[in-house]
């Protein structure tokens, strides 16, 4: 375990991920408690200031203070979107083995139908599965898992497959080893590394599509501080103060940034030869 | 490639959207709008709305329901929407002629980028140049379409006011105009894709660049220049293609956020109002078209490369 965070924390791509990672971890558990100003008051005589040392990112179009609302957003977009990758990736895990597992004219089928619900492009999805369950932060959970289940189904699919041909496995079932060392020994630990790099880039995606659907105004409502929300709402006072927009945009921005470059570190990390 | 594979990818995009319209269907089936109380509106009598419903045959058994629209869309006819009382067909097809400009405009634009920095990353790797293109295609594809937008309407509409920040000019109509409303949508659309895809170049090209034959090449004297050019490229640009029909299927989301954000009316926009209008047939029709062209996109992108690389035979 040391010998393999070594390894992450030796590439630039890894070490920088993790660091922002592990930021964006810290400020969402303990971002309520550090925020210097309530989310939500308005102070009307406030509006639109520039950075200061009250303000530190300056204040939005009610006077509410922008840093105190990233910190506490970071709880609704961060948390949602980890949640919604590992929904989607297990429920895709589960298809995808199962197709490797059938094989043959089943797998076939599986796959085929897979790849017919991956012509509707994600994001049209989710705004689809939104609309049925009605707009909430909850229900975009569902849309965003929904929306990814099919590209980790695809995935798995091919890892296992893959996985299945490699000669350690012959050789450990030419050995005698039980099926169940098989799986569980060999083929599991081959199986799982590819899909957590894979899970680690999609929660970037999963935040950018979290907060395109509160920024189509079909996830989060006003007055949480989702970050997708808040620059959608900033869109009509942006040439009053340029702040309101620009901050929630770089707080997307450097968390999707960090979990591709995780991602990127994780896949280097667990596979030395490339 | 053999005649047997063309009808067998034709016969998949038959599947994929046979599956999609279940899909399509089911979801719009269980969306709680009454399409008579759409049409009458709430104050209707329910003489009127039983009369309508009987009409519009949405008393019938689903199943019958199905197969009704389905027949309609092999004909030709894909529905009235209940939003304008149009047929649906032709305003889509006609918003997916707009949106197929965007999209093909940002997909040259996204080559002439994306290709040189790809090449010049592979070819200077671990050098400063290549750092350069990594940072600059981490950013790229963490910045959601959304967010581009806005800053860019922002700084090259509100503060700089080289373009406009809204809107859309038929080409016919206005050449120039055209071409300025339309800079910044592709701009924006491109960002993802230019990311995405030099990376693919890069370490396509740095993987041919090891192979054999481009070590003999190197051997028998000729040089730098012409290994790349005409050793190297043509072989590390080749899975490009696939790359970027796959891709498609993310550039119609972005189509879909970039239309709305700039007010053009394709067929993502189209499909936003139709959304939040619940306009059923509009969702159906627009839902399937997209999914059409994705299939269509990504068949004929596999026959170009079967086309343009003799070793793949396909059975």
């Amino acid at each position: 375990m040391t010998e393999f965070l070594k390894r992450l924390l030796r590439t630039p791509q890894g070490a920088i991920g993790v660091a922002i990672v592990g930021l964006v971890l810290l400020v969402v558990i303990i971002g309520p408690w550090v925020a210097p100003h309530d989310p939500e008051s308005l102070a009307p005589l406030q509006r639109y200031k520039g950075s200061s040392l009250t303000y530190l990112l300056g204040t939005d179009q009610y006077g509410r203070d922008i840093f105190s609302r990233l910190l506490i957003g970071a709880r609704a977009t961060v948390i949602m979107a980890m949640l919604a990758t590992l929904a989607g990736t297990v429920v895709g895990a589960l298809i995808g083995t199962t197709s490797a597992f059938l094989g043959g004219r089943a797998d076939e089928a599986i796959m085929r139908t897979i790849d017919a619900v991956m012509s509707i492009p994600s994001l049209l999805f989710a705004l689809l599965v939104v609309n049925l369950l009605g707009s909430s932060i909850v229900n975009a959970l569902v849309a965003v898992a929904v929306a990814f289940a099919p590209g980790m189904a695809r995935i798995t699919r091919s890892v296992a497959l893959s996985v299945r041909k490699q000669d350690y496995i012959n050789a450990a079932i030419a050995r005698g080893e039980s099926a169940r060392f098989v799986i569980v020994r060999e083929m599991l630990p081959n199986v799982i590394a590819p899909i957590i790099v894979e899970m680690t880039i999609r929660v970037s995606f999963a935040v950018m599509l979290f907060a395109t659907l509160s920024f189509l105004g079909l996830g989060a409502q006003p007055p949480a501080a989702e970050w997708g929300l808040m620059v959608s709402e900033a869109r009509r006072y942006m040439h009053l103060s340029a702040g309101i927009l620009i901050w929630p945009s770089i707080a997307i921005a450097l968390v999707a940034i960090g979990f591709n470059l995780l991602g990127d570190g994780l896949r280097d990390a667990l596979n030395p030869r490339a | 490639m053999s005649p047997n594979y063309i009808l067998k990818r034709i016969a998949l995009i038959f599947y994929t959207l046979l599956v999609v319209s279940l899909i399509v269907f089911a979801i719009t089936q269980i969306l709680p709008a009454d399409a008579a109380v759409m049409m009458l509106g709430e104050n209707a009598t329910d003489q009127a709305l039983d009369a309508l419903r009987q009409r519009m045959g949405l008393n019938d058994p689903v199943w019958m329901q199905y197969a009704h629209w389905l027949i309609g869309i092999v004909q030709g006819n894909f529905g009235t929407s209940l939003r304008t009382g149009q047929p649906v067909g032709p305003v889509m097809f006609e918003a997916l002629g707009r949106s197929l400009l965007l999209a093909l405009l940002s997909i040259t634009f996204m080559l002439i980028l994306a290709i040189p920095l790809g090449i010049i990353a592979a070819i200077r790797r671990g050098r400063v140049a290549d750092m350069l293109v990594s940072l600059i295609s981490y950013v790229g594809v963490s910045l959601p379409e959304f967010v581009t937008a806005t800053v860019a309407v922002l700084l090259f509409a509100d503060w700089l006011k080289w373009l406009p920040p809204t809107g859309y000019v038929p080409l016919t109509e206005n050449f120039g105009s055209a071409i300025a409303h339309l800079t910044l949508p592709v701009f924006v659309i491109s960002i993802i894709l230019i990311a995405h895809v030099s990376r693919m170049v890069r370490s396509e090209l740095i993987d041919v660049l090891h192979a054999d034959y481009i070590r003999s090449a190197r051997l028998k004297g000729l040089s730098g220049s012409s290994v790349l050019m005409g050793h190297a490229l043509r072989n590390a640009l080749l899975p490009t293609i696939t790359i970027v029909a796959l891709d498609v299927g993310y550039l119609l989301g972005g189509v879909i956020v970039v239309e709305e954000i700039f007010a053009i009316p394709g067929i993502g926009r189209q499909l936003i109002v139709a959304i939040q209008a619940r306009d059923l047939p509009a969702i159906q029709a627009g839902v399937l078209i997209m999914a059409a062209t994705y299939s269509i996109v990504n068949f004929l992108a596999d026959m170009l490369y079967a086309a343009l690389d003799k070793r793949i035979q396909y059975d």
